[in-house]
């Protein structure tokens, strides 16, 4: 389970009538493995920064995030990030391949970067499932929008996390693949147990969450 | 973790980038390594042509000077000959304070004789000689015998070859060892060879001759006894001694130790500017290229890569741009500077002397490991730019 404990996250400015304001204020939160809890909320409401925050990458300045009973902002940058590539799945907003990698190669950089050779099958199925196994050896520059973000979903799953956290995955998908990709994120939490969190606007996604939550003005709230 | 080969994989698939830092650490490396290579070289040279010349003072004629240049004979190996009497030699023996006395007698060849161009024949006495023999004896270990003669290095002769000079077949013994001066374009025979040449010579109308019957001789090398002060036996032989000029060796080449320590300071200078230019070059040239990749390097942090992960991913690159800038350099220096010794030498006017194969090897290494290092150095900033950056953030911006 990913437990966000009174979450906050503050920024300083130096202009306007408060010199901080709260991108992300007092949040907390469990994401239990087998269920796909959405978040939704307008632009600018914190989801970005609360999935950052979840992910390892954002240290709040205030509260704590537990993957089980291991409170991530307390390890070492080494141990964190360990434990990012073993056990987080993130998936970026925007562009998130390694240019210099063909597909084949993004797809396998978390299994390498554990220092295990990565099985290319199992690569195959998931780049299969997305639709794009004939773009394996392409490079990132060649690819559409969608394409790419096909490719760095395929990656996160290749990896095999307990927690999926993705951010607006279905963001420059067509229908057809956006129904593809929330059933195969649906799949991975209710066949494969994992912990789904998809950050997104598309309301095609409301019936593959198990929860939903809404973000306003850095404060969370549950729907019913 | 394991992120070996994503440096290599990194520069391999970016050429041009990758062909532009290695370009950059290539200059720095060959101006580095040619630069200090022609200052090595005139430093052996100017050593070189001091150990050979090993006298404290040379006698030589009075008119010597207003004939040819002594200095350029030796520096440069323009031929030259002027005479005296051989009683200089008794005289200048006689003198207080002088430990050793060896005479030696020059003749220029005529251009078609021996070779393409004249060539400068000195012959030496091997009894009293302390300069020329030592390093005939390097090569040669018996005394140069009846029309026997050692050749400089640039004397397009080999041993065991007949040189004709003035009509005259010498026979090539010795082929001696390079000084990077104009002794290299010198031949070498003792006095009774000599006596001979000089009287084949006068045959063809090259007159010598002091005065009928006499012999003659072109400079005394003199060597002073410890305890005695240079300077006033030299006064002493330029005031007890007629019609000759007594010049202390080391003041003969005092311009060219200055010339010298000029080229050096000069080439230090421009090693110096270089490698600064190649600093400024190279940081902000990572740092485009940090800037330009930032969201790949916070895509790896996102993967798992850890912050110590990443300095090494950029540092290995650095490296491997570095080392293949260095050695490539290194290369390029190598087939500038070294087919190109005798134009360099001619060039500059200087006594130039390659330095040896271990000195070579240090410079190369030298000059390699300080090119990694100024390439480490750059990248190290970069990296610890980039670290500073919080990859959520770098995610975030053009998402």
């Amino acid at each position: 389970m990913l437990r966000a404990e009174n979450l906050s996250m503050r920024y300083f400015r130096k202009t306007g009538q408060a010199n901080h304001f709260y991108a992300v204020k007092d949040v907390s939160l469990a994401l239990r493995p087998g269920e796909v809890a959405l978040l939704t909320g307008r632009s600018g409401s914190g989801k970005t920064t609360l999935l950052h925050m979840l992910s390892g990458l954002l240290k709040p300045t205030e509260g704590r995030v537990m993957l089980e009973d291991t409170d991530l902002y307390a390890l070492p940058d080494a141990d964190l990030s360990r434990l990012r590539n073993m056990r987080l799945g993130v998936i970026p907003q925007g562009r998130s391949a390694v240019d210099t990698l063909t597909v084949l190669e993004n797809v396998l950089l978390p299994r390498q970067l554990r220092g295990e050779k990565g099985d290319v099958d199992e690569a195959f199925r998931w780049l299969a499932a997305l639709g794009i196994a004939d773009l394996v050896n392409a490079r990132p520059a060649e690819l559409s929008g969608g394409e790419l973000r096909r490719m760095a979903i395929a990656r996160a799953l290749a990896g095999d996390p307990e927690v999926i956290l993705a951010d607006e995955p279905t963001g420059d998908l067509d229908d057809e693949n956006t129904a593809a990709v929330l059933s195969l994120l649906r799949r991975s939490a209710t066949e494969d147990g994992k912990t789904v969190l998809l950050v997104t606007h598309d309301s095609e996604a409301l019936p593959y969450g198990s929860r939903v939550y809404r973000m306003e003005s850095g404060a969370l709230s549950e729907q019913a | 973790m394991g992120t070996a080969n994503l440096p290599l994989k990194n520069l391999l698939r970016r050429p041009g980038r990758t062909a532009a830092l290695v370009l950059l650490t290539a200059l720095l490396a060959a101006s580095v390594f040619g630069g200090s290579v022609v200052v090595g070289s005139l430093r052996r040279g100017l050593e070189s042509l001091e150990a050979r010349l090993g006298a404290d003072i040379i006698v030589m004629p009075a008119e010597a000077e207003s004939k040819v240049s002594f200095k350029n004979m030796l520096l440069q190996g323009t031929t030259g000959a002027f005479y005296m009497d051989a009683s200089v030699l008794d005289a200048v023996r006689g003198a207080q304070g002088v430990e050793l006395a060896a005479p030696q007698t020059f003749l220029a060849s005529l251009k078609a004789d021996c070779c393409a161009i004249k060539v400068q024949i000195i012959g030496i006495d091997p009894d009293a000689d302390f300069t020329v023999k030592p390093w005939i004896d390097e090569r040669y270990a018996r005394d140069l015998g009846d029309m026997e003669v050692a050749v400089g290095c640039k004397v397009t002769a080999g041993v065991g070859e007949t040189l004709k000079i003035y009509e005259q077949y010498t026979h090539v013994v010795a082929k001696l060892a390079e000084t990077g001066t104009g002794l290299d374009t010198a031949v070498y025979c003792n006095m009774d060879t000599m006596q001979k040449l000089l009287a084949a010579a006068e045959e063809k109308g090259v007159s010598h001759r002091i005065s009928s019957g006499s012999d003659v001789i072109s400079a005394v090398y003199v060597k002073v006894r410890d305890g005695f002060d240079v300077g006033q036996v030299n006064n002493w032989l330029n005031g007890h001694i007629r019609k000759v000029t007594a010049v202390r060796a080391r003041s003969m080449f005092t311009d060219v130790s200055d010339s010298l320590s000029g080229i050096a300071r000069a080439a230090r200078a421009l090693i110096g500017a270089v490698w600064a230019l190649a600093l400024a070059i190279l940081l902000v040239a990572f740092a485009m290229m940090i800037h330009e990749r930032r969201r790949e390097f916070a895509v790896l942090r996102l993967l798992g890569v850890s912050r110590r992960g990443l300095r090494g991913e950029i540092l290995a690159e650095t490296a491997l741009c570095g080392l293949a800038g260095a050695l490539i350099g290194v290369g390029v220096a190598a087939l500038g500077v070294f087919p190109f010794t005798t134009l360099i030498e001619t060039k500059l006017g200087l006594p130039y002397l390659t330095p040896n194969a271990g000195t070579l090897l240090r410079l190369a290494v030298g000059t390699v490991i300080s090119t990694l290092l100024i390439g480490l150095l750059a990248g190290a900033w970069a990296a610890a730019r980039l670290s500073r950056t919080d990859p959520g953030t770098t995610l975030r911006e053009g998402a």
